[in-house]
């Protein structure tokens, strides 16, 4: 069949990660947070900035976007066009989630170092950023050739897939 | 939407295995689970009721290792078959880059098969992904039942094809899984395209990692 590249795919660049990651170091050295992860909609981890997180950050990844979409489609239920952000409180670590360009999640991880209230104050003027920065980079047209892979990709990712999955 | 992160050199691909209820989704990602070796996959998530019916879905990451200087992954789904979870499916099809449709060949569950299809277009179509244009394979499961139906029924009800519009495109193109066959040809007049579709026994791992390989290197493709 066709495959015809979907204009949806999207490239995150060195550059990109280097704002992004100054805006969550200011942010978690700000909230007294432990650790932020930014995950896109599909499931996909993008960033972890702070201390490393002792889970597995694919299956984290996965549920996050899972557990996003979810009560996405709860506010809708209500009425809301969305809830912007969640909170799941646990006896020693909590999780904050926020929307960032409907695009990606914004995830803190943060224990009784600190508090839901100054996490969230924190996390208002990274919210902001990070949009702009998102809005932006998705908005950029693809500069020739640099969202995909180069040629001989292909021929050694069909090898392995071979090796892996029996040729 | 496969990503290509250049900052952390990592490309995800995102595959999701959709069909009925107990159709055999995720038998499919158990068995790769069960025999891609350890260093190659993650841990395998299930979001399931107490009698193991797929709630949410199951999540299994396998791991290409680095190509060419990049990480490569893929991230297999499965979605809830009820029909009563239609939410959750929609959910998981957000960011998908190849389908695996798994039919469940009994004849008694052909119905269940054409509406499980009906609903992955819709879906689809409400994601603004156009199927015709992506990664999709089917997979024919339970083909060791004495109630399976023939391949020729399964075709004509669940891949009879869409008309292919690009003159280019308009010439025979053999199966490459199904020797004599053809994945595009002239119908009474027609150019017509159909999925390439494997036949399978999920719990026997009978044609699993076929059905896998092949929607695998189609998604590899659309990287290019």
């Amino acid at each position: 069949m066709t495959m015809t590249p979907r204009a949806a795919s999207w490239s995150f660049h060195e550059e990109d990660s280097a704002r992004i990651r100054g805006v969550l170091q200011d942010f978690l050295r700000d909230a007294s947070a432990r650790t932020a992860l930014l995950v896109d909609r599909a499931g996909q981890m993008l960033v972890t900035v702070g201390e490393p997180p002792q889970f597995d950050p694919t299956a984290f990844a996965s549920l996050t976007a899972a557990d996003f979409s979810a009560n996405d489609q709860l506010a809708r239920l209500l009425g809301e066009p969305e809830f912007g952000a969640l909170f799941h409180q646990g006896e020693r670590e909590s999780l904050y989630l926020a929307d960032i360009a409907r695009r990606v999640i914004l995830v803190v991880l943060f224990d009784n170092r600190t508090t839901l209230g100054l996490v969230k104050l924190r996390m208002k003027a990274a919210v902001q950023d990070l949009t702009a920065i998102f809005t932006a980079m998705f908005d950029r047209a693809p500069a020739a050739g640099s969202t995909s892979v180069d040629s001989e990709f292909l021929g050694e990712a069909e090898d392995e897939l071979d090796k892996l999955f029996g040729a | 939407m496969s990503l290509i992160n250049y900052a952390s050199r990592e490309i995800n691909c995102k595959i999701v295995y959709y069909g009925p209820g107990l159709g055999g989704k995720t038998t499919n990602l158990e068995y790769v689970y069960e025999k891609v070796a350890p260093s190659s996959k993650g841990k395998l998530i299930s979001l399931a009721t107490e009698t193991e019916r797929t709630l949410f879905f199951d999540f299994l990451p396998v791991d290409l290792g680095t190509i060419r200087g990049f990480r490569t992954r893929f991230h297999l789904y499965t979605v809830p078959g009820q029909v009563y979870y239609n939410a959750s499916r929609k959910l998981i099809l957000k960011g998908v880059d190849g389908v695996v449709f798994v039919a469940d060949s009994q004849i008694d569950r052909m119905e269940a098969n054409l509406e499980a299809m009906q609903n992955l277009y819709d879906n689809m179509a409400q994601h603004g992904y156009d199927l015709t244009k992506m990664p999709f394979v089917i997979q024919y499961n339970k083909r060791d039942l004495p109630n399976a139906a023939p391949i020729a029924e399964l075709d004509a009800a669940l891949n009879p094809g869409w008309p292919v519009e690009d003159p280019a495109r308009q010439k025979p193109t053999p199966d490459p899984y199904r020797p004599g066959e053809y994945l595009v040809r002239e119908i009474e007049g027609t150019w017509i395209e159909r999925v390439p579709t494997f036949e399978a026994v999920a719990v026997k791992g009978e044609g699993v990692f076929d059905t896998l390989k092949a929607v695998s290197k189609q998604v590899l493709k659309t990287l290019g």
